[in-house]
């Protein structure tokens, strides 16, 4: 599993770099050319991959079956969101040198406090982490310390991507309301707008979901990740011989956050706009059918999974409308009865079998390679 | 004996669910490195004090100290862990999807923490420690294999093992023998009664043969308190302690 990650990790770096090139210096009627609609397309998938590998550490690792992941994201990408909106200036509509559009036509005088320092980028991207990261925090906390477990803390992931659905759809709250935050036009000085902008986007996309693999390869090979599985798989044995459940639990849904949160930051300059809808219950739901379709507990199966998915998705709203939704049904139905594993979890268990008959292990071998 | 010098000492320990006293006003005392055997009927108490003992249910009344002065109802089950209570459960629990040795090498003793866990390198003693407890529990041969793919009684003496590796001062050990064979469970009398040379361990049991290889001093518990104690012999031949268990 460990040479499976480190080849998907290097053909996402080649992907980074290989879209740019065949968009913008292969010519167009060549058939190499990658059209340009489709650079922030595959961005976008690359932004749900880090999602579905980030839900993969909290439920796949560590048992935490959130169904709210759609949350994180969606702050990180508010987050992004408001460091763009104040980029654009007096090239509003109503030309307010600070004020974004939508509070100028709210009558609002001055800019809400908390929109202080976004027009900073490096404030704003300390914000996609930590406004994700210390909600998960916060949330983590209390639910882990008070042993909510299981599918109760499944219900309150799903109630709290709600609470703020509804609250982010209220004009008050200061963040576009109903509309969200859109119209972009610069990102840290260029037009968000050019095919030259899409192509970095894309490449910054795919380069952190490369990092993103490689680090959580780390985490899942240390003491700590064998801790959390342990956790997942027999929480009360792991809390008697003297671990703290709540602690393991509280790091892997936070770095989980985190990670979420930075797709969320990813995604909303490739796809021009962020609006409550991406707090909506039912996309947390999509990011675990990714995730168990590609394979949960495994790395590169999430991340199978998003872009599977998602292509498929986009096939069938275009092509059949009214059948994308009973489609995914059916998808996630046929995965927990025949491929409960996911595909790169039932391809690694058939791998396994095949060469067991030839091969005989001795005994020794596996202690020797678990100690390094 | 007295608070002072004992490794376990329970006074007037009461546990109540919804009316039902589960533990009534249990008192025990367990001697630095004492063998001791629990018996008793179903409900007579023998899981809950456990439980109370390793932090999982507070008591209603009573005092639970271990060590010199440390008290136990004060502590959560980590705290316990670390202070050098380890605990083997009546159904063996293992991590199945962890190798053998994994499953030792997390229990190892050592920094439990979050941080010390993510950058932790095992290091040559620790490797070291891991094959003496699985030479210890017999489970050599097995070190690469899944915990999920060994027979019951292998699950059962890697429990003991990562008992052991947690380095605990009192071993409390629940119906260690439940579903062996008898050749399995002579194995594991032996193995327990090796490991009592160096630390005190407390062994809830119904298999009265398994008692009697032990040797070692029981505790009679009935409706959650003590009966009797003494040697399996002298308990045996009290009325009271046939009328409510042995006579049936």
């Amino acid at each position: 599993m460990r040479r499976l990650t480190y080849i998907a990790a290097a053909l996402i770096a080649a992907i980074a770099l290989l879209v740019p090139v065949l968009n913008l210096w292969v010519p167009p009627d060549s058939p190499f050319h990658v059209p340009d609609y489709l650079v922030p397309l595959l961005g976008k998938y690359l932004c749900f991959a880090i999602l579905a590998l980030a839900l993969d550490l909290a439920w796949g690792y560590c048992g935490i079956l959130s169904l709210g992941h759609g949350a994180f994201f969606a702050l990180g990408g508010y987050a992004m969101g408001m460091y763009l909106m104040r980029q654009i200036g007096t090239r509003g509509v109503y030309a307010h040198p600070v004020l974004p559009d939508f509070m100028v036509f709210l009558n609002w005088k001055e800019l809400p406090w908390y929109w202080y320092g976004f027009d900073m980028f490096w404030f704003a991207a300390i914000m996609v982490m930590l406004v994700p990261g210390l909600l998960a925090f916060v949330f983590g906390w209390f639910a882990f310390r008070s042993r909510v477990t299981g599918v109760y803390l499944s219900i309150i992931t799903q109630a709290l991507t709600y609470a703020l659905l509804l609250a982010f759809f209220r004009n008050d709250m200061g963040f576009g309301g109903n509309n969200g935050l859109t119209d972009f036009k610069d990102i840290l000085g260029f037009n968000i707008q050019a095919q030259s902008t899409r192509a970095v986007l894309f490449a910054v996309t795919a380069l952190i979901l490369a990092g993103f693999l490689l680090m959580l390869q780390y985490v899942v090979m240390s003491r700590l990740g064998k801790v959390m599985v342990a956790v997942r798989d027999a929480e009360s044995r792991t809390r008697f011989i003297g671990y703290r459940v709540e602690h393991v639990k509280l790091f892997a849904f936070t770095l989980s956050a985190v990670m979420a949160g930075i797709a969320g930051a990813l995604y909303v300059p490739q796809v021009g706009i962020i609006n409550p809808g991406e707090f909506s219950p039912a996309n947390s739901i999509e990011i675990v059918i990714w995730t168990a379709v590609g394979g949960r507990g495994t790395l590169v199966g999430p991340i199978i999974g998003a872009l599977a998915v998602n292509s498929g998705k986009s096939y069938f709203t275009a092509a059949f409308p009214d059948m994308w939704l009973l489609v995914l049904g059916a998808l996630f139905v046929c995965v927990t009865l025949f491929l409960p594993k996911g595909i790169v979890g039932t391809l690694a268990e058939w791998m396994a079998k095949r060469p067991a008959k030839k091969t005989h292990v001795p005994a020794t071998a596996p202690a020797t390679e678990a100690a390094q | 004996m007295s608070a002072q010098d004992s490794l376990l000492y329970l006074d007037g320990i009461t546990v109540s669910f919804d009316g039902f006293k589960a533990l009534n006003s249990l008192s025990l005392i367990v001697g630095e490195g004492e063998m001791r055997a629990i018996i008793g009927p179903n409900g007579a108490g023998k899981t809950t004090m456990m439980d109370v003992i390793t932090g999982k249910t507070r008591p209603d009344a009573g005092e639970a100290i271990f060590g010199a002065s440390v008290n136990l109802l004060t502590l959560d089950e980590a705290d316990i862990a670390r202070l050098g209570i380890g605990r083997k459960f009546q159904r063996p629990s293992v991590f199945e999807s962890h190798s053998v040795w994994d499953n030792i090498e997390l229990a190892l003793a050592g920094n439990r923490g979050v941080i010390e866990s993510l950058f932790h390198k095992l290091a040559a003693s620790e490797k070291a420690r891991i094959e003496e407890v699985l030479e210890t529990v017999g489970l050599t041969s097995e070190a690469g294999k899944l915990a999920a793919f060994l027979s019951h009684g292998q699950k059962q003496w890697l429990e003991i093992g990562m008992l052991l590796a947690q380095e605990p001062r009192l071993l409390l050990v629940d119906e260690p023998v439940a579903g062996m064979t008898d050749d399995e469970t002579a194995q594991t009398a032996q193995l327990l009664k090796r490991i009592a040379k160096e630390k005190a361990v407390v062994v809830v049991e119904h298999d009265m043969s398994f008692v009697r290889e032990l040797d070692v001093k029981v505790t009679v518990l009935h409706e959650g308190s003590v009966l009797a104690e003494g040697t399996l012999d002298a308990v045996s031949a009290e009325p009271r302690v046939i009328e409510v268990y042995l006579g049936r």
